[in-house]
């Protein structure tokens, strides 16, 4: 017990520092990184509550994927990010403010709270325990019976990002000189060959 | 103290959800961190909706936070791209100067 709690207090302390170094480091490169730090925390507390699939797929798909894209931007994109951090303390006490009231209203909504007597019986797909089923089986016969809908619609919602964004970056530049198959093969004796008599001594 | 519960969860989402919000005011100008900010803030959704998944015994919240982490990928993927066709046009990525709409 006392193990669990001493990692999950790990595991929370250097998600939340790391969380703050995202939004304040001068570099943002080093913020890429930091996010990374706070995504691999975040799966940790997964893992620790019991979500074991929910944490592999947050190390897969924001560490592997969403993580390494940000970091490409912000490495590909020429631009000087201290203009970019000009007035950076204008805005420290405004949102200061703003971020300590909503902190203080999201805790004091956690000081007082109970379920409903209810709320077992509200229960769609109750979790099995452990040594009966583990997490990514019992979340696997969810997804792919219940929730098959949803499944294909996030699948076409991804289809839709990708082509979007192939479609918003791609671009035709002029000067490229490329292979074009069609011309090639279209080409006829005709156009690309002519004899001609050359007499000796001179040339054509 | 050494017993954790939902709340423990809870709190630790609440935080980070601040810290996304605060991150969206403190870097008004620069577009990557207010997107990185929404994926804390998402990031934040998702520790709760999987604390209360366990805690009361349903995997529901578990699939919805699938569906959330599809949607963040899905959002921060058009996002990039908008944000390098707007630098390929305008040589700059400063929030304040986006005003090509007029809105």
């Amino acid at each position: 017990m006392i193990v669990q709690a001493l990692a999950f207090y790990l595991f929370a302390i250097v998600a939340v520092a790391s969380a703050v170094m995202v939004i304040s480091a001068r570099n943002p490169v080093h913020s890429v990184l930091f996010l990374i730090l706070t995504f691999f925390n975040a799966a940790g507390l997964f893992v620790l509550i019991g979500a074991e699939f929910i944490a592999m797929i947050l190390v897969v798909v924001y560490v592997g994927a969403v993580a390494v894209l940000f970091l490409f931007v912000v490495m590909m994109l020429d631009i000087s990010f201290s203009e970019l951090r000009e007035g950076f303390l204008q805005y420290l006490p405004m949102g200061a403010l703003i971020g300590i009231v909503l902190l203080v209203e999201l805790l004091m909504i956690l000081g007082h709270w109970l379920f409903a007597p209810q709320v077992g019986d509200a229960r769609l797909h109750p979790t099995l325990a452990l040594d009966q089923m583990s997490n990514t089986h019992a979340l696997g016969q969810v997804l792919y019976t219940d929730y098959v809908y949803l499944f294909l619609g996030s699948g076409m919602v991804l289809l839709v990002a990708m082509v979007g964004a192939i479609v918003l970056t791609l671009r035709s530049r002029d000067g490229v000189r490329r292979q074009k198959i069609s011309q090639q093969l279209s080409r006829t004796r005709r156009q690309s060959i002519e004899v001609r008599k050359v007499r000796s001594g001179n040339g054509i | 103290m050494f017993e954790i519960g939902l709340s423990h969860y809870l709190s630790v989402a609440a935080i980070l959800f601040t810290l996304g919000i605060f991150g969206i005011f403190l870097n008004r100008k620069n577009v990557i961190i207010i997107l990185m900010s929404v994926e804390l803030i998402l990031l934040a959704v998702n520790i709760n909706l999987v604390a209360f998944s366990v805690f009361l015994q349903d995997l529901t919240g578990q699939v919805f936070a699938m569906l959330v982490l599809t949607v963040a990928a899905a959002e921060a993927a058009i996002g990039l791209a908008i944000i390098v066709v707007y630098f390929r046009n305008r040589g700059s990525i400063a929030v304040e100067d986006i005003n090509l709409m007029k809105g």
